[in-house]
């Protein structure tokens, strides 16, 4: 089976994740792709220690997860793809040489400077921008925070308001 | 008692922590001992933001959260690796809230030892 999801979300490994989409994907494995997670074994226990025990958690750069990438793709467990911000996901969909075609937008949260998109998406000029280069490489982008919500398209995405 | 009464934090998703303290307040009239805290469409940098100023304003030595994995424990694990004399408590229930906030003669950290007993004990299927 494929990489199931390819998710953008702050929070990386938290409920949503976990229990809200790894138990109706049947999740086997969680790739974490953060480049100072990569290289801090605390954080990895950290995270490690978040998820089930039949759940794996591997943690790589950006750089290496472009280069192992086609690995988990082909393997037939089901499998999440995480990384925890727009940069970070722009940066391996251009790495990954066309093999991420789905990303989902599952949390980017307030901070100064953003404006809020969905009730769990708020974004800066630049985050909206970074969203529109993923989506001009081929890559289908949309919101979804757990699956039972409706899938957000990106044009949709950019000019909603919470109250849409 | 530390600082203003309160005794411990409940952080959790959603209205979850403003629930299970109205239970406790509705059950024993000690619900001030506990001051929630929801993840609610914060960042994780503002999930311990939030809760960091919880527990330098309440003084209390425990964080009560409602998931293993969720962004609350994340943020609390990583808090109380530079606060020596914390304690974190996961996947908690009603009935251990409601031991904890009993024992507010014992120190905060011993209370709850005994409370996760009781919370562990409280959880049982009955028919079927």
């Amino acid at each position: 089976m494929p990489v199931a999801l390819y998710r953008i979300d702050d929070r990386l490994i938290h409920g949503q994740v976990v229990v809200g989409w790894g138990q109706p994907l049947g999740l086997q494995f969680i790739v974490l792709v953060d480049d100072e997670v990569a290289v801090s074994e605390w954080e990895q226990e950290l995270y490690r220690m978040g998820v089930p025990p039949e759940m794996a958690v591997y943690f790589h750069s950006v750089a290496e997860a472009a280069s192992v990438l086609a690995t988990y793709q082909q393997d037939p467990r089901p499998g999440l793809l995480l990384v925890g911000d727009i940069g970070t996901m722009d940066r391996l969909v251009a790495a990954a040489d066309g093999k991420i075609r789905r990303v989902n937008v599952g949390g980017v949260h307030h901070s100064p400077g953003r404006t809020a998109r969905l009730r769990y998406v708020f974004l800066t000029l630049a985050e909206e921008e970074g969203l529109r280069a993923i989506a001009r490489r081929g890559v289908d982008v949309s919101a979804q925070d757990v699956p039972g919500a409706r899938a957000v398209p990106l044009d949709e995405l950019l000019v909603s308001t919470p109250t849409d | 008692m530390s600082g203003d009464g309160v005794r411990g934090i409940v952080a959790g998703h959603g209205t979850f922590a403003v629930g299970i303290i109205s239970a406790v307040e509705q059950i024993t009239g000690r619900g001030a001992m506990l001051l929630p805290v929801s993840n609610s469409g914060l960042c994780l940098d503002d999930i311990q933001e939030t809760l960091a100023r919880a527990v330098d304003t309440s003084g209390a030595r425990i964080v009560f959260t409602d998931l293993p994995a969720g962004s609350c424990t994340m943020a609390v694990r990583r808090m109380i690796r530079a606060r020596p004399g914390m304690a974190l408590v996961t996947g908690i229930n009603l009935s251990l809230l409601l031991d904890f906030v009993m024992q507010d003669d014992a120190d905060p950290i011993a209370a709850v030892q005994t409370a996760l007993d009781r919370g562990r004990a409280s959880m049982a299927i009955h028919g079927a």
